[in-house]
């Protein structure tokens, strides 16, 4: 049983534990990013203004056309070539998942506020409600509610894979793990470890959605 | 008050409102009626441009609401609907669903708005609702409640859209009487319904709508007992 010596990696621990804050920093922000992103998007795709409606089609086609891991070396190893300057690993992770994500997150957006009865539009039109605050109070808050479990899945997938970002040598939990393991030639223990990392995240983010979830659901 | 001039309303190729031309005096209660599919709906939605009309010119208060230079939310500030279906918002609470204008489109403040919505829910006889949320509500409650969210704009005219149709029988006689309640008060209303007796002893006009045109304009003691178009017989003798 010599491939479970977890013993062994027990002083890389704290190492590989470091590497949390690294993967919730570019989590936390790409998620929030990309949320404002998708809402702006889905706006678009909503606004009956054609070039709008054209610019945010091609958007997301292109970003869900393409792999992640692309967009990311092409924002990391590609942009530099055309803007003559080097961009830091931490801003491209943050810049490829914020672009991607806002392209799914927009098409869940835009699904739930197609699915809220158009009475409440013209409701809220009726009482002279100008179109940014009935979008801000009334129809986005319904829709959010709708959407929830779909946007938490969004953010899971996220999470996991932020793991990615290794491959432009950012210092992520993924990434601290594997050099343990090369340094003491012994990947199970600490690949297992990082497994349970993100596990936990990913329970925590679950457990989140079902409070917010619950909270939502008051008025039912 | 409002003044409606050669109204007309186009979908593709099918043409709901041929021509359109009646006025509506301050504090005249109006029955619109007809069969089904007879533009009574379109109309009445024209009259706060919810529905855009295709030609012809709505007067609001001496403004022409069909200028695109009209600011139609300022105008629809002034006129309150009510709708077959409700449209209240979930996700409000009774109180809030009727303060969220006032304090959101006229910057009215929270406490004021309040004590005004309080008021106008004692008024629909829902006082003790105002913290429930709609879901909690009957149909007849909703509809109450929406009636009293359109008041707390202070309209000058009220518009309404079959308010009774969606209702289980038993709740359409407390929605009715809020309405007639209201016209009591002599607000401007224009109330599209299939409830005869009502526009019978409400009305003080009645629009027969068909075919997308305006058929008969008559006082109800008239337009009941002695219908002048054959169309309007029909209609009435197979409603009655």
């Amino acid at each position: 049983m010599d491939f479970l010596n977890f013993s062994s990696i027990v002083p890389s621990l704290p190492f590989i534990l470091e590497g949390i804050w690294v993967t919730l920093k570019i989590v936390v922000l790409s998620l929030l990013l990309g949320f404002v992103w998708g809402i702006i998007l889905a706006l678009f795709k909503i606004s009956r203004i054609k070039p709008l409606m054209w610019v945010a089609d091609a958007y997301t086609s292109i970003f869900r056309g393409t792999p992640l891991v692309l967009q990311l070396l092409i924002i990391y190893f590609g942009l530099p070539q055309i803007l003559g300057f080097p961009i830091d690993p931490y801003p491209a992770a943050v810049a490829a998942f914020t672009l991607n994500s806002g392209a799914y997150i927009s098409e869940i957006i835009r699904a739930g506020i197609n699915a809220i009865d158009k009475g409440q539009q013209e409701a809220s039109m009726a009482l002279g409600v100008p179109y940014s605050k009935m979008m801000k109070d009334i129809i986005l808050p319904q829709a959010f509610k709708n959407i929830l479990p779909a946007l938490m899945n969004e953010f899971i997938t996220l999470t996991k894979e932020s793991a990615i970002v290794t491959v432009i040598g950012v210092q992520d939990i993924m990434r601290r793990a594997y050099q343990v393991g090369a340094d003491s030639y012994n990947y199970f223990a600490p690949l297992l470890f990082a497994g349970l990392i993100y596990y936990l995240l990913v329970m925590f983010l679950t457990l989140l959605g079902k409070g917010i979830e619950g909270r939502m659901r008051r008025s039912d | 008050m409002i003044k409606v001039d050669n109204l007309h309303k186009t979908y593709g190729n099918l043409k709901v409102l041929k021509g359109i031309s009646t006025s509506i005096a301050s504090g005249e209660v109006i029955a619109i009626i007809g069969p089904s599919g007879s533009g009574k709906s379109t109309f009445l939605r024209c009259l706060n441009l919810l529905e855009k009309p295709t030609e012809g010119k709505i007067y609001i208060n001496d403004v022409d609401i069909t200028n695109p230079k009209t600011d139609i939310a300022k105008v629809r500030q002034n006129v309150g609907m009510v709708f077959q279906h409700f449209h209240l918002f979930p996700h409000k609470s009774v109180l809030d669903n009727i303060t969220y204008a006032p304090i959101t489109v006229k910057g009215l403040s929270k406490q004021e708005a309040e004590k005004n919505g309080k008021e106008l829910l004692q008024k629909v006889g829902l006082l003790e609702k105002a913290s429930e949320y709609p879901n909690r509500l009957s149909g007849g409650q909703k509809q109450r409640v929406a009636i009293a969210r359109a008041l707390a704009m202070n309209p000058d005219v009220m518009l309404f859209d079959e308010p009774t149709s969606a209702l289980d029988p038993e709740m359409v006689k407390e929605v009715l009487e809020v309405m007639k309640d209201l016209a009591q008060t002599g607000m401007t209303m224009a109330i599209v319904t299939h409830e005869m007796g009502f526009a019978k002893e409400v009305a003080d006009r009645v629009l027969f709508l068909d075919g997308g045109l305006l058929v008969e304009d008559a006082p109800p003691s008239e337009f009941f007992t002695a219908p002048k178009t054959k169309r309007a017989q029909e209609f009435l003798e197979k409603m009655l």
